[in-house]
């Protein structure tokens, strides 16, 4: 089985966030970047099934040089060989140019299955997946926290989210995107041999000629949204915050919650 | 620039879901601000009340697309049903509510009826010939307005709590509309359902919460935040990452995808503040925010707030809250 996990490299959670001089993004520099969250289950997935199915996994990311690093990391935990998409004509687009250029990428490996996270903690489209799998006239199913590929691997039993602690079970035929959830599986680390041996794996790096792709296809130039600013958003009232030691603010607040918000 | 804008309805047990009726306050402002007609649509095997529910909230009719195809959900079958209904009806926007549903098959949608997407508004604004809308990036620690480029139609889904819900004076007619039974196709098997194993803890109940974010920093710590619950009488909860991560069990989990709550006192320690964690716990009495980041979107929905390192104050508050019951 020949499995394709698309991995995005993304701001780590802890990052302090600044607007960028031109108003459109986050400054970059000096920022600490990582696989998304929802990715990094997506890559141990790939992993499990192709352990247990035989077979190999190959990370696809699109992002600037960066995020050769992501795809350094998938290599080392135990990916076969990694695509990179690093050609600045592939950057700045929306989940429609994304999925465009990752469909070329799947249509050249052909995979037997794809497997996306089910969302990205940058631009959030929670859509990349889905339409990857729509180019491709393949089933989908987002939101996904039990995979198991049956005897055949003409299908498989997928157990999908729903809102309020409830699962759906369902039948997936592949070739299918899985669109893997936070919490699927636990995530092995990467071992001192793996990250040696990841030096030595195949990444390539692929421009949109390489795929057959029209640059204006791609990228902000192919993407159908065009993003004309980012803020912070606005707080409302906001919160009454209490400064000081810890101990100074915490007995400060103890004493509003029983005598002011009268919840104690 | 005006044009018809539908609503896609979903059911939930045979009644309108919450969040339809604020997709359905979205479609309806939106029509107001483009010179449109809002409709509302509803995909299914049987009405149930969704339909005359739905007729109540200011759209200006309710369609009924109707195929035993549309008993089970599947995104093959919802996103083609809407789109060889919108063949004839051309709508120039589509609006779905950002639910677990909906945004599974929207953009299998939006592939279908070749549109733009644009996922998790929350605002809209007219800028000349263009609508600008407002979604969150970085998880809701920035926004960012966004334009479409080119002329086509455009799906949007909009984020719960974004617009309020409003039921109008008068009822809207109610219709079916034929579309081609070809074009819908289940994509998938549905075996069926079932509760996620070990919801036993329930923490509807609860008087008083305290939860736990990424920032407690590993299970090891959980101690901090457990003194905390037992001097105020307070029950354990947490953010997806530390369920995630195997520090509490699922059952503890808020938001979303866990429990809704909402108790006289939260407090939400090491939490950021995602729209998937807020749904599940925005509506407690009282909210307190103890993070290391000022600027945290929690201190939006939070009545106090202690910016500094939760391994401090917890045990502080812990102190000060044992000092005030004796
Ligand atoms: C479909 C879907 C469903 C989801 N369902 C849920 C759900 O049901 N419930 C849920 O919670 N999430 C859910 N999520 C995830 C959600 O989007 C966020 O990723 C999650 O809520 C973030 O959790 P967090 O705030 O603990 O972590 P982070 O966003 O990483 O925030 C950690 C916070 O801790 C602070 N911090 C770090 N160290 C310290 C310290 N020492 N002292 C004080 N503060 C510190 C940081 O400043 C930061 O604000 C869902 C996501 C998706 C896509
Ligand atoms: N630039 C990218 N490169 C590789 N995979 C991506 C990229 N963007 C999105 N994805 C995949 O699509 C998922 C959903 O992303 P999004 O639609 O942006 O929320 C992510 O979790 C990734 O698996």
């Amino acid at each position: 089985m020949k499995i394709g996990v698309c991995i995005k490299q993304v701001p780590d959670p802890e990052a302090r966030l600044s607007v960028s001089a031109d108003g459109r993004w986050i400054d970059e520099e000096e920022m600490a970047f990582g696989i998304n969250e929802g990715d990094e289950y997506a890559v141990e997935e790939a992993l499990a099934i192709a352990e247990q199915a035989g077979g190999e996994v190959v990370a696809v990311s699109l992002g600037p040089e960066r995020a050769r690093e992501a795809l350094r990391k998938a290599l080392a935990v135990g990916a076969g060989r990694a695509v990179h998409l690093a050609d600045d004509a592939f950057q700045g687009g929306d989940c429609w140019a994304t999925a465009r250029a990752l469909a070329e990428v799947a249509r050249r490996e052909s995979f037997d299955l794809i497997l996306t996270g089910s969302q990205s903690a940058d631009a959030g489209f929670g859509s990349t997946g889905t339409l990857l799998a729509a180019l491709l006239g393949w089933p989908h199913a987002w939101l996904v926290v039990g995979l198991e590929v049956e005897e055949g691997g003409g299908s498989a039993r997928v157990t999908r989210e729903m809102e309020a602690g409830k699962n759906e079970l369902l039948r997936v035929k592949l070739p299918a995107v899985i669109e893997v959830q936070a919490g699927i599986n636990k995530p092995r680390y990467a071992s001192l041999k793996g990250i040696m041996q990841a030096k030595r794996k195949e990444l390539a790096e692929l421009t949109p000629a390489d795929l057959g792709l029209d640059p204006a296809r791609v990228g902000a130039a192919g993407a159908r949204l065009e993003i004309l600013s980012v803020s912070v958003p606005k707080k409302g009232e906001g919160a009454q915050i209490f400064e000081g030691d810890a101990q100074t603010a915490a007995r400060q607040l103890v004493e509003k919650l029983r005598t002011e918000a009268r919840v104690l | 620039m005006a044009g018809k804008i539908w609503i896609l309805l979903q059911q939930r047990g045979g009644e309108l879901h919450p969040m339809s009726k604020e997709a359905i306050a979205a479609g309806t402002r939106l029509a107001d601000l483009v010179g449109g007609e809002a409709e509302a649509l509803l995909l299914c095997a049987e009405p149930g009340s969704a339909a005359e529910e739905a007729a109540g909230y200011g759209v200006s009719a309710v369609r009924i697309v109707r195929s035993a195809k549309l008993a089970d959900y599947t995104p093959g079958a919802f996103a083609g049903a809407v789109a060889a209904a919108a063949s004839a009806a051309a709508p120039g926007w589509i609006v779905l509510p950002h639910s677990y549903q909906s945004v599974d098959y929207m953009a299998r949608l939006a592939h279908l009826v070749d549109a733009a997407l644009v996922p998790e508004v929350v605002g809209f604004r007219r800028d000349g010939d263009d609508v600008v809308w407002t979604r969150p990036v970085f998880t809701g620690k920035l926004q960012s307005e966004v334009r479409v480029r080119g002329d086509g139609p455009v799906v949007l889904s909009v984020q719960a709590g974004a617009f309020a819900a409003e039921s109008g004076e008068r009822s809207a007619p109610i219709d079916e509309l034929e579309v081609d039974d070809a074009g819908i196709e289940p994509d998938r098997e549905v075996l069926g359902v079932e509760e996620v194993a070990g919801e036993h803890v329930d923490l509807t109940q609860a008087p008083i919460i305290v939860a736990v974010g990424r920032g407690i920093g590993g299970a090891e710590n959980m101690g901090e935040a457990e003194a905390l619950a037992r001097a105020l009488g307070a029950e354990i909860g947490a953010s997806r990452p530390v369920i995630d991560s195997g520090w509490l069990p699922r059952d503890r989990q808020i938001g979303s995808s866990g429990q809704t709550v909402a108790p006289k006192l939260y407090i939400a320690a090491g939490i950021s503040g995602a729209i998937q964690h807020l749904v599940g716990m925005k509506g407690s009495r009282c909210i307190v925010a103890i993070n290391k980041d000022a600027s945290a979107p929690i201190f939006a929905v939070a009545q106090y707030g202690i910016v500094g390192d939760l391994h401090e104050v917890l045990p502080a508050l812990t102190e000060a809250a044992q000092e005030a019951k004796a």
